[in-house]
């Protein structure tokens, strides 16, 4: 039975992603692609809201899986690029051309994020993977000047190198197990002895290697050299695509894949599990150290998404040292990831805003925000706290609920490492805040802001309070995404 | 239900804050009375409170005006609120504070606004600190407080206001770091966040995470930056000095006492023993904070930087009734603790006044200011008199009982020794506080200093408030000792005499 129902949410968009693209074509007003993109992404949703909370399933000869983890994630892809459309409009109509291919790249994306976090097979996997990232490809030399190019080719050339290493990664295990299907992969995992998998070292080298061709995807050290470079040379609202959408979509897959595939026996899960905590440490302290010393705020902003990516391996690795049962490491990501989301959206959002008014991205121009567009500062004030992790703001609730899973099952040197980069990282992104509360403005000209900008704004910044001081709902949603279905 | 009065007390400065930063085109006027408004409700309804709060002994230990709502299931954690006698009067000295601050920052006009926002956000987290019962909750406050300070600092402080402040910031965050990896040990041994639970569980409940020595150092790390003991102090001058008056008020007077209570409610409510093999070393490093403190203390020449100095010293009593772990003492160090409070209160809002209408604060060139300034001269006094702790001052009641109680404990040996070494520091208070007072207002009149004003009708009217809150309890110490003891008790239990 091809149970197609279940796939709407996926139909709908690339439905939608080909229409504006025909649309373009046609009219002139381009505004309308605009609103026919959002009302893609809101039907979309609304197919993926009827669907939660039913029984997990699985389709297509058991390559996708349709449960809570799923559908989490599905729907928090849609409010990401929601948003990030919402955002791109006062970007995009200075465009002379293809204004509906940016719009359908941006949805098209959004679908193949959606497969990554559902599906359970390596080949598709790997389709999913790539469609994601093409369409990202295309979007990050959407401004076709240099600098847009470059991170372009860049982008390009790593991506197809991590690509190529995932794929190595998985032909090894494939070639160990002689399964794809990732629930078969665990069952024979699971029947051989620890000596089998010893005799058979190439499975272990399978898995590393995936963790390389994931690691790229998430921005983990070693193989995040790409990141300020694409970051700083992409459209704003394609940066902020990239540092929220992508990241979750690659540990959405890496904890389907790890989680299913390699969570028993518990060696197994322990020992990549302290492979992520040793990223993790690693990823955070360089991340916030090289960050402080930037000047230009995109690029800050990419080496702190990478610390994040650190801090969000705290997570992994407590799934991965933890009994399978137990959820607190999987909740504890899901929460992060969606308030992480919410809070580098926001931020990004008011520097699209004030870039667009100073064209420049440099900290130093910032200066005087405070009086020159004082509601934009107070945002983007609200998602650097955030991003330190102070309260009220969800990332303290964020950093509480997944430090507390770590410490809980033995990872308290890890937890001391990563509050201890809290504490450094609070100085780079306290230094943005006092530039645009006591610097001098350069005018007294004031920021202008369109309405999109303000609902996407808005919007995140409510997520941004709300999961910071009542989080008991999200994160009852974070449990039940978190009981993942495998078979 | 009846009427929560611990989450009015506690949310209404930060709706007067939101109306204030968000309501547009309020005049200057309409903002500094909006801040008084919403600051002296919380100040009368703590006085309330306070008055209806059971004293008797049967109370000892109940937690009053309890609310307790489910806050994040996932995490068991409670919007848990309630004062004992420990908490209650502190919430009464920030609540007096936050309103009198008010009126001390009524001359503030630069980006009004904000400031009074700020202000009010602060007394919030403030209060927020003193009335938590759950962990979580305690650590939001906590955290919360820093924003504030960071902006109020370094927009309208003075001197190098941007490195004080990001001084503090770095400092509290390394010292709050520490305590949440100690939370989130805590909870993991115990399963619970209330401290409430936690404490009456005992020892018995920690499922060995690590050991129970490091989460109590862990803990207190983050309450020694903020009280703050030798050596995490040095962010104290600095952030003082560079404050505007009226968040060195609410600085010296409240902020410190987070550290203080933080001690009392967490370190020795919830580990008795550990505090007890250790309290030799806090001891030592409380005589030291006293001494030293004090010895530094009379170098100073700048006004503020003086009374920011004192203030260590002052602070190291309170470390010494802590973890001397008497009963006395222990109701010493929270009289103390309110007793500071006020008195440096006072002691930096007259520095204010000085400084503002003097336009000087090096104590170098100033003097002879009795001529021109009376009233101010004559409460700065009485101020420092309180400070070197005066009887019939709320200074010396409270030092006293720190005093008596250490000597008398019999829980830490040798503690005769670090008690009368204590004691030497009032020699030295005496002496810098006399000799401030005689740089500032003696001596032949300067005539740059030729039509300075004296304090007016507003600034007379705060200034009498803090004199008669000191006289007040100077003379019966009992009105807030009753309460103390109430909230002292359970903790003797709990040290096992």
């Amino acid at each position: 039975m091809l149970n197609l129902e279940l796939f709407t949410p996926e139909l709908t968009l690339a439905a939608f992603a080909i229409v504006v693209i025909l649309l373009d074509l046609i009219i002139q007003r381009k505004g309308w692609l605009v609103v026919v993109s959002l009302v893609g992404v809101v039907v979309a949703a609304g197919f993926t809201i009827a669907m939660w909370g039913g029984s997990s399933q699985a389709i297509f000869n058991n390559m996708l899986a349709v449960d809570n983890f799923a559908l989490f994630f599905k729907l928090l892809f849609l409010a990401i690029a929601a948003l990030v459309i919402l955002a791109s409009v006062d970007y995009v109509s200075r465009f002379s051309r293809f204004q509906g291919e940016y719009y359908a790249l941006v949805l098209l994306s959004a679908l193949g994020m959606m497969l990554m976090a559902a599906t359970a097979e390596l080949i598709s996997i790997y389709v999913a993977l790539e469609l994601a990232s093409i369409s990202l490809y295309v979007l990050v030399g959407f401004l076709k000047d240099p600098k847009s190019t470059e991170a372009a080719l860049k982008y390009l050339l790593l991506g197809a190198v991590a690509s190529a290493v995932l794929l190595f990664g998985m032909a090894l295990v494939f070639g160990f197990t002689g399964r794809t299907q990732l629930g078969e992969i665990a069952r024979v995992i699971q029947a051989l002895s620890l000596s089998g998998v010893l005799a058979s070292p190439g499975l272990i080298l399978g898995m590393v290697l995936m963790v390389a061709g994931f690691g790229f995807k998430i921005a983990a050290i070693p193989f995040h050299m790409w990141v300020p470079d694409v970051y700083e040379g992409a459209p704003t609202p394609i940066t902020a695509y990239l540092s929220v959408a992508s990241k979750a979509a690659g540990f959405a897959i890496i904890l389907r894949v790890f989680y299913s595939a390699f969570g028993l026996p518990s060696w197994l899960s322990l020992d990549w599990g302290l492979i992520f905590a040793v990223l993790a440490a690693i990823g955070m302290t360089v991340g916030n150290i090289v960050a402080i010393p930037q000047t230009n705020i995109k690029r800050m902003l990419g080496y702190s998404s990478i610390a994040q990516a650190g801090y969000l391996m705290v997570g992994l690795a407590t799934v991965g040292l933890s009994p399978a049962v137990d959820i607190l490491g999987r909740s504890g990501l899901l929460f992060f990831l969606a308030s992480y989301a919410l809070t580098n959206l926001g931020a990004f959002t008011a520097i699209i805003a004030i870039s667009n008014k100073l064209d420049s991205d440099l900290i130093q121009d910032y200066s005087g925000m405070g009086r020159r567009a004082p509601l934009l500062a107070l945002a983007l004030t609200l998602c650097l706290i955030s991003l330190i992790g102070m309260p009220p703001a969800a990332g303290f609730m964020a950093k509480f609920y997944i430090f507390s899973g770590a410490v809980q099952h033995g990872l308290l040197w890890l937890v001391v490492i990563a509050v201890v980069n809290s504490v450094i990282s609070a100085y780079y992104y306290l230094r943005v805040v006092k530039v645009m509360w006591l610097g001098e403005p350069a005018s007294e000209e004031k920021v202008p802001s369109s309405g999109a900008l303000r609902l996407a704004l808005s919007l995140s910044c409510l997520g941004v309070l709300l999961l910071g001081i009542i989080p008991g709902y999200i994160m009852k949603l974070a449990e039940l995404a978190a009981k993942m279905f495998v078979f | 239900m009846s009427f929560p009065y611990l989450t009015t007390i506690i949310f209404l400065p930060v709706v007067g804050a939101i109306l204030i930063a968000f309501i547009p085109g309020l005049s200057e006027r309409k903002i500094k009375n909006l801040a008084a408004i919403f600051t002296f409700f919380p100040l009368a309804l703590s006085i309330y409170a306070f008055a209806i709060f059971d004293r008797s002994l049967g109370a000892a230990g109940v937690i009053q005006f309890e609310e307790k709502l489910s806050w994040i299931p996932a995490i068991n954690a409670y919007y848990h609120l309630g004062v004992d006698g420990l908490s209650l009067p502190l919430v009464i000295l920030m609540s007096l504070l936050g309103f009198l601050v008010v009126l001390i920052s009524w001359k503030i006009d630069l980006r009004p606004r904000e400031y009074f926002a700020w202000l009010l956000l602060l007394e919030t987290s403030i209060l927020g600190v003193f009335c938590s019962l759950d962990l979580l909750l305690f650590f939001l406050f906590w955290e919360i407080e820093v924003i504030p300070m960071y902006f109020l600092i370094s927009i309208w402080g003075t001197g190098r206001k941007e490195y004080s402040a990001i001084k503090y910031v770095v400092y509290t965050l390394f010292g709050s770091a520490m305590m949440l990896a100690g939370i989130l040990s805590l909870y993991f041994a115990t399963g619970s966040l209330s401290m409430v639970e936690i404490a009456q569980g005992g020892l018995a409940m920690v499922q060995s995470v690590m050991p129970v020595v490091a989460i109590f150092f862990l803990l207190l790390i983050g309450f020694a930056v903020k009280l703050p003991v030798f050596p995490l102090h040095t962010w104290l001058p600095d952030a003082h000095t560079d404050a505007p008056t009226a968040v060195s008020v609410v600085l010296a007077g409240a902020l410190l006492k987070m550290g203080g209570y933080g001690m009392i409610r967490l370190c020795v409510t919830i580990f008795p023993q550990v505090a007890k093999t250790y309290a030799p070393l806090l001891v030592t490093l409380a005589v030291v904070n006293v001494l030293y403190g004090a010895a530094v203390t009379l170098r100073q020449t700048d006004l503020k930087r003086l009374i920011a100095y004192s203030s260590i010293s002052h602070m190291g009593y309170v470390l010494l009734g802590i973890f001397a772990l008497g009963q006395v003492s222990l109701v010493g160090a929270t009289l103390q603790m309110f007793s500071h409070g006020v008195i440096t209160g006072l002691l930096f809002a007259m520095a204010g006044l000085v400084m503002h209408n003097a336009e000087e604060r090096d104590l170098r060139k100033l003097g002879g200011l009795v001529r021109q300034m009376p009233i101010i001269a004559v409460i700065f006094s009485v101020a420092g008199l309180a400070a070197l702790g005066l009887p019939t001052t709320s200074g010396f009641a409270a030092e006293f009982l720190v005093f008596v109680g250490s000597y008398s404990s019999t829980v830490v040996s040798g503690i005769q020794l670090y008690t009368i070494l204590g004691v030497l520091g009032i020699v030295i208070t005496a002496g810098y506080i006399l000799w401030m007072l005689q740089r500032v207002f003696y001596g032949p009149p300067l005539e740059q200093f030729n039509g300075v004003k004296d304090a007016d009708i507003l600034e007379r009217v705060y200034i009498f408030t803090f004199v008669a809150v000191i006289m007040l309890v100077g003379i019966y110490p009992a009105i807030l000792t009753d309460v103390i003891k109430t909230g002292i008790m359970p903790i003797m239990g709990l040290l096992g005499g």
